[in-house]
This record gives C-alpha cells, structure tokens and sequence, in this order.
C-alpha cells in the first residue's frame, strides 16, 4: 500500500517539531534552516500550516532534472534526489509550483522530502496529529469521517 | 556540549560587538540560562549600583537545551538588576527567538554600557552589528517587528523589542518576542530601553550539532514526551485550557486575589475563565479563543491565540486589533480581570494585546490599576490627578483607558507606570500595595494557599509565582498533596520548590513541564546532551546554588530580612468567604523554619558553612 503524508493544519501548534525531527533524520542536527518540511504561521488568523513536497504523479523537478538525479522510489512512491548526480543547476526549483524543493548552498545540492523511506520522521515528532503517514489512496477518510458524524445519524451514534 | 561555547560582549557605549569563549566550569556548576547568567551578572556587576544606569548589565541568555528537540526547548531568559525590585531579575520567556540564539552560535548576549543614541542589534549567525534605530524609537514593539522584517527582507528573523512604556520609564515594562511572548516580570524591558537598545534581531542557520550522545538524547527526550503527553495538566487541561484551566479552580479554593486583595473569590470568575475563552460570544457567536499555539519544541502548547470581538467597545473603530493575536493567560486575566473587578473578557483580552504591543508586564499593571482604584475609592486620589476620569473596581472603561494611557506615557500614565509600591507611596497609602520587595503579586492569595505565603516572601525577585509554584502542591497535588491551609511542611516544600526551579530555569526547558515532570526526568535529557555526568540530586543542589547567590546578590544590594515579608492586608485581614474563611497568612510561622532548612542565619544570612557545601565564594 502506497502511504501519503496528510497534514491537518486545524491541529498544528506551530511547534516545530516536524522540522527538528526533519533535520535531524536527515542531516543529523537540529536545525529548522535546513528542514523538508516547514510551518507557516498566519499570526493574525491564528492558524499554523505545515508544508511539504506532496511528491505528485507528474513530479515536474523529476522531469525537469537535465541530469536524472530525481527518481521515484517505487516502494514510498517518493521522488528522492540523488546527491551524488545532482549539479545543483537548481532547474527542479523552478519547476516546481509549490517551492517544496530547495536549493542548498552547503552542500550545492539540492534537497526535497524523500519521505525518509517510508517512515516519515515528521510525522513521528508531531504531537497534535497534525502530520500523519495515511494510505495514498484514502486521504479524505478522516475527513469523511468527520462530516459524517455530523450528521443526525452520526451524532446519535456517537451520544 | 551542548553548549554553544560564545557569549556576545556588546558594549552600547563604545559600540562595539566582541566574542568570548564561554566559562565551561561556571557552565558546570551553573548549567545556563538563569543560573550561568546570574553568575555572570554577579561577578561583573556592582549590587548596588542603579538599575537604570549604564553601569547595570543585561544579558540574554540561552540554557543548553534550548534548541534542541527536546520538548519545550524555546526558552531564553533575560537577566540584570531590575529596576522594580533592587534585587536581581531574571525573566523567562518561550517564542522563537531562544532557539534561534543558539542557531546563530550563541549561548549568551552581555549588553553592558549605553548607547549615546537608539540602536538595535542584528545578528546572522557569527555576525553581529548595532545599527540605527532612531527611526523606531517611540513606535511600538509591534512596529518595530514589522520594520525589521521590512527592512532587511528576512519574513526568518526572530525579534525581540521593547515598547513605548519601557521608552517612558515604565518600571515594569518587558522585553517582548515574536509579538506575543515576554520576558515580562520584574521590568527587564526598562533596563534595556535604558540603554537605548530598542531591539535584537536574530537570524541563526548552523542549528545545534553538538549534543553529546544524540543516541542518549533522543532516547531521553523521547520519553519526556511520552511523560508530558500521558499527563492530564500537561496532555489535557493546558493545551485545552492554557494556565486559564486555573481560574475557577482557584477561585473555588477561596485564593483568587479579588479587587486589590481586599477579598478572596471573584464573583465574575467564570465569566473570564478558560472554560468561558472557548465560548461562542452572543454578540459575533465566535469564541475569544481562535486556537492553542505553542513555543519552538514545545508538545503542551497552552499558549492562547485570541480574536475580539470586533463590535466590541474597545476596539470598534481599530481595525488594526481585529484579527487574533495573543490571549490571556491565568496570570494576566487574573490581574486584568478579578484583581480589578472587571469580568469583560474582551476588555481583558485587548489589555493583554496592549501589554504585548508596547511591552509591559500584565501582572504588575493589572495590580498595580488595582491599587489606584483602591487610592481613588479612599479619595487619596481623585480625578484631579487623573484627568478627570473616574476610575472604578469592575469597570471595563477604568481598565482600557489605564491600560491606553501608561502607553501613552503622559499624565496618569506616568503615574502607573511607577508600579504598586511607589504609586502607593507616593499617595500616602503604602499600606494599600499588594507587593513584596516592589513586585506585585501574581494570582494565588497567600490566606488560601499557606505556603505561597512563605514562597513570594523569600521570591529572590520579589512577589512571584514562578520562583516555588506551591500551587502544584497544596492545590492540585503534584508531585503530591499538601493541606493548603496548613503551615507544617510548608518550609520544606517551599525550599524543594525553588531549587528545582532554578534548575530547570537554567536549562532551556519550559517550567510548565514541571506539572509532569520531575528532575528525574529532566536529569536523563541533559545528561545525554551536556558534558558532565548530570543526575537529578547534582540538579536539585545547582538549583540551591543559584537561589543562595541570588540571595547573596540581593544582601549585597541592601535588602534585609525585614524585606521577607508579606503586605499587613494579607497578614491581618482574614478571608472573608470560602474554604480559607478567617485566615491570615501564617507567616511567621514558617519563615523561620525555612531560614533553618537553607542553611541561613537568624538574619537570613547564608552562613560560612552553607556557601562552603555549595561551592560558593
């Protein structure tokens, strides 16, 4: 089963921990600068907004990349970058719309969520449920769910 | 490790920005933040000196913690000689800006001096400048974060600022971050803006790599989380309820300080209640409460993100406080609300937006407005002295035109921003402020809960909630419970108490676990992060450390025994309702027993031997 990271941004606090756990997993120290992953804060709506590479079907940083280094990862359906073949010509950044693959001066590579290999460290340090690691095919079950107990049916099922 | 190893030297006076190694032994005896800071404080700076003089110090400082993933790692504190108290005034604050501190590679800034003209200081990672902020001077904490941003193009900095109260010489004024945290006791914003620093502004991308053992680590923090997530104060009641879960409890105790501390319970509570933010308001149907938010790292995120109400009286023509910002706290809403009689929860909620925008202490503000009522009802003052305004226990209008016109810094203004004690003296009625050694106090009366009697005595900053939280004993239990109106054990409880907070003060971490967790569970996290062998006991005996050298400093400075006590009102004036009914603070019957328990003289002096056990010069 293909699995997708779901974020509900109705419970993040805006704590961080999905970037600290992201630069630890993957660049073994805490540091939000160098996250995958990041919360948005809309201070005055009063809402914070976790956002992250959706690794969509079309992949267009994959398609765009002149040398090859995006691949997808048949097994977490992650387009992962491959460091060793990427040249940092940061084509892949502009081709995607969402800004979810980022530029590294560091390292003059490239970096985007690869998901961790299917166990997802953003989704592990999240302590709202904000974050969480669902089949693919079935993102809108919570929600489903959600709307239906609001119904007259639901709401007695659940008094 | 886990230290960042640099401390910033910023002298304002010469203008300079200088970078030295850290002291890695004081670093083991002191660990950081409150404590490591204080040592710094007290070594470098004269106890008598005026707090409001160029030759006062101010640090920020950062504990080891701070920044990593252990869970509420965003604290920071500032450290100096407070302007309120004479005594040494550290206050704590959560947000953004501590992490970040230690993302650019520092764990301390020492500002020493003053500026001939306003400036601010900048900081990317290992550079650090003062540049001109005689443009800002005189705008508001919110202003000066919205420039910043502006003008160096970085939506990334984390800023902290003080207000046009601080600029005004507001005593208890605060040093505001990320527009709604505060280090906000003890006027620690007056003692920057004396300085003619109006900001710091911090950009940090290195992050914190060394850690230790991160295996250690990990395991340890993963743990805590576990501890705090199982909690039901720290799982359940704060994330739903912030520290407002306490309201009605409180008031249900009989301890809710009520219009100035004249009564003990607030027939409004539950109208300004946690329980009362998550309410649909009949006049817009929307709640007060927009969401729950928390600092950097922090997994209980009791911090509250308000709206008011947009019809409602205070703000209906200022469309500039109509989307949310920060909400009440218990704190706050108790001496916004029930300390002065008003139960309008949006009045109090706008209060606490001005308290944020222009960086002053909610606390001290709310008590000290009480206390003018007080003087106005007795007719000490009257409306000649306030421009012709009635100022009234309950009324809203009272509130926001108090609030509106310390901010303003003129007339009456000036007159609040002097704080309970000078206000009151200066009235001729210094018996009516509700203070210990020039602090207000915070929201428990002392009658109904014993030992937060002896505790805000000895507080080394004056009346305080956050110097020994007997609250989590005599009240809900935790680690276990104590007869709150019993005085036997008090002095013991009260001393445990404060060590370990100045333990955990110092090491980054939230206080707000201590609901949870215990220094055996803080022990493991700093173990695995810090150099050292770190066990709760060598915690609990830091923690005395820094409380006795803060006693040390505040001796130094002039205070005596006779300053560890508490206002007559609470000494000879009996609760009037509840389960504390007839009650006094039975002070004396505890003070002593504590003096004998720290090792103090009769005189409350800690003796040759005491300072010898703990390593103290």
């Amino acid at each position: 089963m293909l699995r997708s990271l779901l974020i509900d941004a109705e419970k993040c606090t805006g704590c961080v921990q999905c970037e600290l756990a992201c630069s630890y997993e993957n660049e073994g120290l805490f540091n939000p600068a160098k996250s995958r992953i990041r919360v948005f804060t809309f201070h005055h709506e009063g809402r914070f907004v976790p956002y992250t590479c959706t690794q969509c079907a079309e992949a267009w940083c994959m398609q765009a990349c002149p040398v090859d280094a995006i691949t997808l990862d048949g097994d977490t359906g992650a387009k992962v970058v491959n460091a060793a073949v990427c040249v940092g010509c940061k084509v892949c950044t502009i081709a995607c719309p969402f800004g979810t693959v980022n530029y590294s001066s560091d390292s003059g590579k490239v970096v985007k969520c690869d998901l961790c290999a299917g166990d997802p460290a953003c989704a592990k340090a999240c302590p709202t449920g904000a974050i969480t690691y669902v089949d693919a095919d079935q993102t809108g079950f919570e929600k489903m769910r959600a709307w239906a107990g609001k119904t007259d049916a639901g709401s007695a099922a659940s008094a | 490790m886990s230290w960042a190893g640099k401390i910033l030297r910023v002298n304002l006076t010469q203008g300079s920005c200088t970078t030295e190694a850290l002291n890695r032994q004081w670093a083991q005896e002191y660990l950081g933040q409150r404590g490591l800071a204080t040592k710094y404080l007290v070594e470098e700076i004269d106890p008598k000196v005026d707090p409001l003089s160029p030759e006062n110090k101010m640090i920020m400082t950062t504990g080891p913690l701070t920044g990593t993933m252990a869970a509420t790692s965003g604290r920071y504190s500032v450290v100096t000689k407070g302007p309120l108290t004479n005594c040494v005034a550290c206050s704590n604050s959560g947000g953004f800006i501590g992490a970040e501190m230690r993302f650019a590679g520092w764990d301390m800034i020492i500002f020493e001096g003053k500026s001939p003209k306003p400036v601010y200081l900048y900081i990317v990672n290992d550079k650090a400048e003062l540049l001109s902020a005689e443009e800002i001077w005189g705008t508001s904490v919110w202003h000066t974060d919205e420039w910043l941003h502006a003008k160096h193009q970085d939506p990334m900095l984390r800023i902290a600022a003080v207000g046009r109260s601080a600029e005004a010489g507001c005593l208890y004024a605060a040093v505001v971050n990320d527009l709604h945290r505060a280090a906000g006791r003890s006027g620690v914003g007056t003692v920057m803006a004396s300085k003619n620093l109006k900001a710091v502004a911090i950009r940090g991308t290195n992050g914190v790599a060394n850690v230790k053992d991160f295996g250690k680590f990990m395991q340890a923090v993963n743990d805590g989380k576990k501890v705090l997530a199982d909690n039901a104060v720290t799982g359940q009641g704060l994330p739903t309820y912030g520290t407002q879960v306490l309201m009605n409890v409180i008031n249900e105790m009989g301890a809710l300080p009520t219009r100035n501390m004249r009564e003990v319970q607030f027939e409004g509570a539950n109208k300004v209640s946690g329980e009362a933010m998550h309410e649909s308001r009949p006049s817009d149907g929307k709640p007060n409460l927009t969401t729950n938010a928390g600092c950097f790292g922090c997994t209980i995120a009791c911090g509250r993100i308000s709206t008011i109400d947009r019809g409602h009286f205070s703000i209906e023509n200022k469309p500039e406080y109509w989307g949310s910002s920060g909400g009440l706290e218990y704190e706050a809403a108790w001496a916004l609300g029930p300390d002065t009689g008003v139960d309008d929860l949006d009045a109090l909620t706008y209060v606490n937006f001005l308290c944020n925008e222009d960086g002053f202490d909610p606390i001290s503000f709310g008590a000290t407005l009480a206390a003018a009522i007080e003087l106005f009802k007795e007719g000490a003052i009257t409306t000649e002295h306030t421009g012709g305004h009635e100022l009234a226990f309950g009324s809203a209008e009272s509130l926001v035109w108090g609030a509106e016109t310390l901010v303003s810094g003129e007339g009456f203004g000036k007159d609040l921003g002097l704080g309970s004690k000078r206000l009151c003296e200066k009235y001729g009625r210094p018996e009516l402020s509700m203070t210990v050694k020039g602090q207000e106090f915070p929201a428990y009366d002392p009658r109904g809960i014993q030992g937060m009697g002896l505790a805000y005595a000895t507080s080394n900053r004056g009346a305080c909630h956050l110097r020994g939280y007997t609250v989590a004993s005599e009240i809900l239990g935790i680690p276990e419970k104590t007869d709150p109106l019993e005085t036997t054990g008090k002095a013991g409880l009260v001393k445990a108490f404060q060590d370990a907070t100045a333990a955990v003060d110092s090491s980054g971490l939230c206080l707000f676990t201590t609901f949870a967790w215990s220094l055996e569970d803080i022990a493991p996290q700093v173990d695995g992060a810090c150099e050292g062998d770190w066990s709760a006991e060598r915690l609990a005996e830091l923690g005395e450390r820094i409380w006795n050298m803060e006693r040390d400093f505040n001796l130094r400075a002039g205070l005596t025994a006779a300053d560890d006590t508490l206002p007559k009102r609470l000494l000879k004036e009996a609760a009037k309702t509840g389960p504390a009914e007839g009650r006094v603070n039975d002070l004396d019957k505890m003070l002593p027993e504590y003096y004998e328990l720290r090792g103090w003289s009769a005189e409350g002096v800690p003796t040759d031997e005491t300072r010898q056990r703990l390593g103290l010069s």
